[in-house]
């Protein structure tokens, strides 16, 4: 079953960077959720997969039965997703804007922080 | 639901069964203090008066708690606070010791000294999109970094800081910041999610997440484990975080873009915690790994510093020169990570403060440069000396200290970490060392040539507005322009300290047994 | 989207999933459930009614500015984490108090503030992010 779940992670790696690699910061961007779901399916199968019982006490129990999955990077991944979806949320605006601000999503043509034709500074005075 | 039956279990073998100590709240106190304001701000966020009078205190109060928690530390060690009373490694714990509390007191000084700055520097605009809120909460990131104990609460808190700087970047949303900050979020989201599958990789071999039971498990768990390959991974996520070599472009391609405060505040406190985490991991955690690379830890500090120093030379914007600047001393704490030992960790330690406040001070001095000259540019400025003799002092001064020049701050952790380089025998990363010093000292030497000792060009925009000086533009500059003298002149503690940190960082026994006080990291 | 079928179904469904997201918010106590989910049931109810009824017609509903109710949710997660140093017991400790109203036993715990402070994180932040989005697409 990991083998499968590492081969399922690799292709989601793959057409991640394949998707970022590209010029267009809309690509760029379902490169990024690609990744972040990647990591998490990565985190998933770094906690061991097991059929378990889902970690929940029991009703009259104090502790948690031997069976049951691990808690532990359920954790990890609940807040990875949280986090990476608001990350997600943020650079879906930043992106809008940045195609209105700047008139396109081609990442070539958005020269405005660094000019191709800056001058080197002066050898003398 | 019933009232809660006398439980039956041993409650002592999961939980902290001892009253908790006042003062190892100190721990948390820093970040506590922080969110709270930074909530609290965020909540009056249309009452812009009320901006300077909660944010100022908080950071005088987050300075004084940093530097108890540095007293704390320097004097009875390490001291761990494990959230929701669970014994380590089950609940979170926050560890501070001597590196942590360092690095956390040199943020919140120049925190505090960015926060005055921002008072004046700051328009009312600027504060209607949360300066002061984003200020704090990125506070908050900056010292959780440094004081948690969690390597997966280590990679929250760099969310924290990343989300915040996000919005100190765009404060304003103009084109400019608009095309920096998209690289700079792309980028750095990409690093800290390298960081997240190398904490998953850790996960998957050690089962826990907690530093200081990592730290111990490692020495067993060395056999049949892959951890070079991981030791890798957290390089490249930290270098990139740090804007070491061949990940640093999103640096000179995003720190001009914001305002100068903010972009003071990046360039002293973002690329240093990348390079706190990759000491903590790196000699912490994994200190055989390091050893087997610390060849290629070296190369990217060498090409990282000489890049730096090259690109300083090559910008005519003040601002970007500072950016390269911030490289190229990264490029020096990552050499003394490579080295290891006392001398070149402490090194880099006393580098990392050192850097912490002056490219801070750096930056703040070229926005007052540009305030007065009405420019960022080498082309147009000059004639600052004679406008503003006092402002050309500071930037004598912080100048020096940035190229590493006696007496001031930069000569004591370049000496220490050329003694170590010189040590171990790598005499091309002392020849890297010192090469880049020499390349820093020309660009900035010709910033002052230029911008301060030639006389004001004829068709300069002379007579252009000059937003009038005052105290909030001031006092922050000479505050620190005073610590660097201060320690320049007077190293003996501060080298001190960063040697004690980094033989602790060597040696984490003390670390550990705060985590784990009876010793039972099983 | 300014159909008169969603105008007219908008203001009962948003009503229903805010009564929704406080059901989820208190049923994560025990359950399935909790603060993010019952904040981004809340956060989505609101960005259904500013689809139907613009923007600004949201902001006037929810009184305040979406950031500061985020604020206010921070500020209130972080106290419910000190309320354990008047208790002698390391930071984010669970403490529980059982009022009794009318009679009814209720358990009220630091952890339930804390949820409740996630919730309108939540709300707050996605919600911004939701009302930027749509006023984007009008203008």
């Amino acid at each position: 079953m990991e083998a499968l779940f590492s081969i399922l992670i690799g292709v989601f790696f793959a057409s991640a960077v394949y998707l970022m690699l590209s010029k267009y910061s809309v690509r760029i961007l379902l490169g990024i959720a690609v990744l972040g779901n990647a990591v998490n399916l990565l985190l998933f199968t770094a906690g061991r997969l097991t059929r378990e019982v889902p970690p929940i006490i029991p009703v009259g129990v104090d502790v948690l039965p031997d069976t049951t999955a691990n808690p532990l990077p359920q954790a990890l991944i609940l807040t990875a997703i949280v986090i990476s979806f608001s990350f997600f949320a943020f650079l879906l605006v930043l992106t809008y804007r940045g195609y209105q601000e700047l008139g396109t999503d081609n990442t070539d043509e958005m020269r405005l922080a660094e000019p191709k034709d800056e001058p080197l500074p002066p050898l003398g005075y | 639901m019933a009232a809660p039956t006398t439980a039956p279990i041993d409650l002592s073998a999961a939980m902290v069964t001892a009253p908790t100590a006042l003062a190892d709240w100190l721990v948390i106190a820093p970040m506590g203090l922080m969110i709270a304001l930074g909530a609290a701000l965020m909540m009056v966020r249309h009452k812009l008066w009320l901006h300077g009078w909660i944010a100022i205190p908080g950071l005088v109060a987050l300075v004084l708690l940093d530097a108890l928690l540095l007293y704390r530390v320097a004097v009875h060690g390490p001291f761990t606070m494990t959230a929701g009373r669970w014994l380590p490694p089950f609940g979170i714990s926050f560890t501070a010791d001597l590196l942590g509390a360092l690095l956390a007191f040199a943020s919140g000084l120049v925190a505090l000294a960015a926060g005055i700055y921002g008072l004046r520097d700051i328009n009312d605009t600027g504060r209607r999109y949360g300066f002061y809120p984003f200020l704090l909460l990125m506070m908050a990131g900056v010292t959780g970094a440094f004081l948690t104990g969690d390597i997966f609460n280590l990679y929250v808190w760099f969310e924290v800081l990343l989300i915040s700087s996000f919005g100190l970047l765009i404060l304003g949303s103009e084109r400019e910041q608009i095309d920096g900050a998209l690289k700079y979020a792309v980028l750095n989201l990409l690093g800290t999610t390298l960081f997240l599958i190398a904490v998953g990789y850790l996960y998957a071999i050690f089962g826990t997440l907690n530093m200081a039971q990592v730290a111990s498990l490692a020495g067993e768990q060395r056999e049949g484990a892959p951890l070079i390959t991981l030791s890798a991974l957290f390089i490249l996520a930290f270098a990139m975080k740090a804007a070491a070599f061949p990940v640093n472009f999103w640096l000179p391609a995003s720190y001009h873009t914001p305002r100068i405060v903010v972009a003071a505040l990046f360039g002293g406190l973002l690329t240093k915690v990348g390079v706190y985490a990759l000491m903590r991991v790196m000699v912490m955690l994994f200190p055989l790994e390091r050893e087997e690379l610390s060849l290629v830890l070296a190369v990217i500090a060498a090409l990282t510093m000489l890049l730096g120093a090259l690109g300083a030379l090559a910008q005519s914007d003040l601002r970007r020169m500072a950016g390269f600047a911030v490289i190229a001393g990264i490029g020096n704490v990552i050499a003394g990570v490579a080295i290891g030992g006392a001398t070149g960790v402490g090194g880099a330690i006393l580098y990392a403060m050192h850097s912490i406040v002056v490219m801070t001070a750096l930056y703040l001095l070229i926005g007052e440069a540009a305030r007065i000259g009405g420019s960022w540019s080498l082309q147009t400025l000059g004639g600052l000396y004679r406008e503003a003799p006092w402002i050309a002092a500071g930037a004598f001064v912080i100048f020096f200290a940035t190229a590493g020049l006696p007496p001031f701050s930069g000569l004591w952790p370049k000496i220490m970490l050329l003694k170590a380089a010189l040590d171990v025998g790598a005499w091309w990363l002392s020849a890297a060392l010192l090469v880049s010093a020499l390349i820093l000292t020309l660009a900035l030497g010709r910033v002052f040539l230029l911008a301060f000792w030639r006389p004001q060009l004829a068709g300069a925009a002379v007579g252009a507005p000059i937003a009038p000086n005052s105290w909030q533009r001031s006092t922050p500059i000479a505050g620190l322009v005073a610590v660097i003298v201060v320690f320049g002149l007077f190293p003996d503690a501060p080298v001190r300290l960063a040697q004690a940190a980094a033989s602790s960082l060597a040696d984490p026994a003390a670390y550990i047994q705060s985590v784990f006080p009876a010793g039972g990291a099983e | 989207m300014n159909t008169l079928i969603l105008r007219t179904v908008a203001p009962p469904i948003t009503a229903l999933m805010l009564v929704f997201s406080v059901f989820v918010l208190l049923r994560g106590h025990n359950e399935p459930g909790g603060g993010f989910i019952g904040g981004l049931i809340a956060a989505s109810a609101l960005a259904i009614y500013g689809i139907a009824y613009g923007v600004s017609a949201v902001r006037r509903a929810i009184r305040f500015h979406p950031m500061s109710i985020a604020g206010f949710g921070l500020l209130l997660s972080t106290l419910s984490g000190f309320v354990s140093l008047f208790a002698g017991v390391p930071f984010m400790t669970g403490l529980w108090i059982y009022p009794s109203f009318f009679g009814v036993e209720v358990p009220l715990a630091t952890v339930i503030s804390f949820d409740i402070g996630v919730y309108f994180v939540v709300v707050g932040s996605i919600a911004s992010i939701a009302l930027a989005l749509e006023e984007r697409e009008t203008d």
